[in-house]
């Protein structure tokens, strides 16, 4: 009764081959991605040094270091979180624990969604139609940052709402039973349980902030700044926009030079989210509901 | 004193409304917690007041040319972008748009079918670590900024097509759409594999019941229960592609061309405005060009992203 026809041992070849296929078209897909990795650490590791790393840029930017860029790149990704994270936790509270499942809601989420998905080019054009030019931020760490901060909130906005999502409901209603009120409930019970999630999606915005290149161009980024800068009113230098420098618009540039700089771009970014991964999956083995 | 919601309540007789005082509360932790809900429904809306900020700011900047300068017909069919001319200045976006069309396309058919290969493979062939883990690089690869991608176009690709293919450039449409397809890719995987992992499994029960393989389970079941999900994933695809920008500024070549093959030099609309805005002097017609390339980009990718959601959502409630 059981036993196996020809039938069934086709379908069994089919089902292996389909398994196959896709196991080519999964390591095909990631190939490249290892190849391109393995390529730039090849040709760029040779630079990195901690001198690299601290020193400025030198020779008309052909040789030297990096650290202006480095140090810009910081004060952009602090100020803009400094900007979103506030901004991206209240409204994932707010679509957390007060909206209905209404057509505001759905508004709302649309309007995430696209602000997610407007080409960077068209943010940038935004950041310096409204805070270069009509708020008179000028060209600066502020006008740069904010226009980053509002790219990026749609990350913030997702992990946190996720995470709060995660808080059982029954934690709530303990709380409201108690005489609780909303604010109360979450700023005791339902924030402290999520705080870990949001820090993931934190992370991960730090991540995505320091990759951006085409929203600072025009709005607070410079090709070349002989001083640090001191205040979020001045001009910076920035990690991503070095990486286009230095690969297209500085002639003589050394070869190692470009590949040291995005090896250095890419490691922070990859640290970034493999932090933020590892730290979600210690989380979900830690939850106790 | 009577105007005083808070005393007005409590001095309300309480043989007249007994539950409205029992249960009015209207003590320094109600006005902090409407205070608060107040502040978290203007965090609510921020993402629509920037949307409509964006619209509004980009077409401020815009309007005195998409008023006055500019001839509708001409922007949109003319191939002629000269906006630095001396004397007659043309303005057509008919070569960037196609410049932009044969990179996504291009990228399009490099991720479609490995991305779609992928997201089948990790959410119903593999399984335990191996998934755990795919998933995991799937999101790294996720991660890696747009300008480094560029560079991979202009020092690794670059070199690379010029020997492969023997052509004199290896900036161009094959360049800038395998890399724009490796960027793609990921994004797309993981979306496609959530719209996998949405179907429910009494789907695949039920199959595998009736004695099918996995295979049989897949294109069957799973694959007609997800195809809507799949098709926004494409889609969101679609407009990560066209809205690209340090990535196929440096990876196409950057020269003004209607593209005839894959070997072609382009110009995408994207960069346009990347390599211009710099130059210009602000409120000049050509800066004003730029931003309505602006005002269109956001359009295009504003009903690509609403047909997106729309498509996601139709499966959600089906």
């Amino acid at each position: 009764m059981f036993a196996v026809t020809e039938l069934n041992q086709r379908d069994k070849k089919v089902q292996g081959l389909c398994r196959i296929l896709f196991m080519i078209m999964t390591g095909l897909l990631i190939l490249p991605v290892v190849l391109i990795l393995a390529t730039l650490i090849y040709k760029g590791g040779s630079i990195i040094s901690a001198d690299f790393l601290f020193s400025e840029p030198t020779d008309g930017m052909t040789a030297g270091g990096i650290f202006p860029a480095l140090y810009g790149t910081i004060w952009l990704v602090a100020v803009a979180l400094l900007i979103s994270v506030p901004l991206g936790v209240a409204a994932a509270v707010y679509l957390s624990e007060y909206a209905g499942d209404n057509w505001f809601t759905r508004v709302i989420n649309l309007a995430i969604i696209n602000l997610a998905g407007v080409p960077s080019i068209v943010h940038a054009l935004f950041g310096v139609g409204a805070f270069v030019l009509f708020f008179g931020l000028g060209t600066s760490i502020l006008a740069a940052s904010l226009t980053l901060a509002i790219m990026t909130l749609p990350v913030v906005i997702v992990a946190t709402r996720e995470s709060l999502q995660a808080v059982p409901h029954a934690f709530r209603e303990a709380c409201w039973n108690m005489g609780a009120t909303r604010w109360q409930t979450i700023r005791r019970v339902v924030l402290p349980n999520a705080v870990s999630g949001i820090l993931t999606g934190v992370i991960l915005e730090v991540s995505r902030t320091t990759g951006e290149t085409a929203p600072i161009m025009f709005t607070g980024a410079a090709f070349f700044l002989p001083f640090l800068p001191e205040s979020v009113f001045d001009q910076t230098m920035a990690l991503s926009l070095h990486l286009y420098v230095v690969a297209t618009q500085v002639p003589g540039v050394p070869d190692e030079l470009p590949y040291g700089v995005a090896l250095v771009l890419i490691a922070i970014v990859l640290i970034m989210n493999s932090l933020s991964i590892a730290f979600r999956m210690w989380l979900r083995g830690r939850k106790k509901w | 004193m009577a105007d005083n919601p808070v005393i007005a309540a409590v001095e309300r007789p309480q043989a007249a409304l007994p539950e409205e005082v029992d249960f009015d509360r209207r003590d320094p932790d109600w006005f902090i917690d409407k205070a608060v809900q107040i502040l978290v429904f203007i965090g609510g809306i921020s993402a629509i007041i920037f949307i409509i900020g964006i619209f509004v700011f980009i077409s401020k900047e815009g309007a005195g040319f998409l008023f006055g300068e500019l001839d509708i017909v001409e922007f949109f069919t003319s191939p002629r972008w000269r906006p630095t001319s001396e004397h007659n200045p043309t303005y057509g976006i008919l070569a960037l748009i196609a410049g932009t069309a044969s990179v996504t396309g291009l990228a399009m058919i490099v991720a479609i079918p490995f991305s779609l290969g992928a997201a089948i493979f990790i959410a119903e062939f593999a399984t335990g670590k191996t998934r755990e883990f795919l998933k995991v690089l799937v999101e790294l690869l996720a991660a890696i900024p747009s300008v480094v991608w560029g560079f991979i176009g202009l020092s690794i690709m670059n070199p690379l097509i010029i020997e492969i293919f023997d052509v004199p450039v290896g900036l161009n449409v094959l360049n800038a759409g395998v890399i724009l397809g490796l960027m793609a890719a990921p994004i797309m995987t993981s979306i496609a594999e959530d719209a996998l992992n949405a179907v429910p499994d009494r789907y695949r029960e039920a199959a595998e019941a009736m004695g099918a393989t996995r295979w049989q389970v897949t294109i069957r079941a799973v694959l007609p229960a997800a195809k809507n999900g799949l098709l926004g994933a494409v889609l969101l695809g679609v407009g990560r592609g066209f809205g690209e920008t340090m990535a196929v500024l440096m990876a196409t070549g950057h020269s003004i061309n209607l593209p005839s093959s894959v070997f072609d030099s382009v110009r995408a609309l994207t960069a346009t405005i990347a390599a211009e805005l710099g130059e210009t002097a602000v409120g000049s017609d050509h800066y004003m060009a730029l931003f309505t390339i602006g005002i269109f980009l956001f359009i295009i990718t504003f009903i690509i992203n609403l047909t997106a959601d729309l498509i996601v959502r139709g499966v959600r409630k089906g």
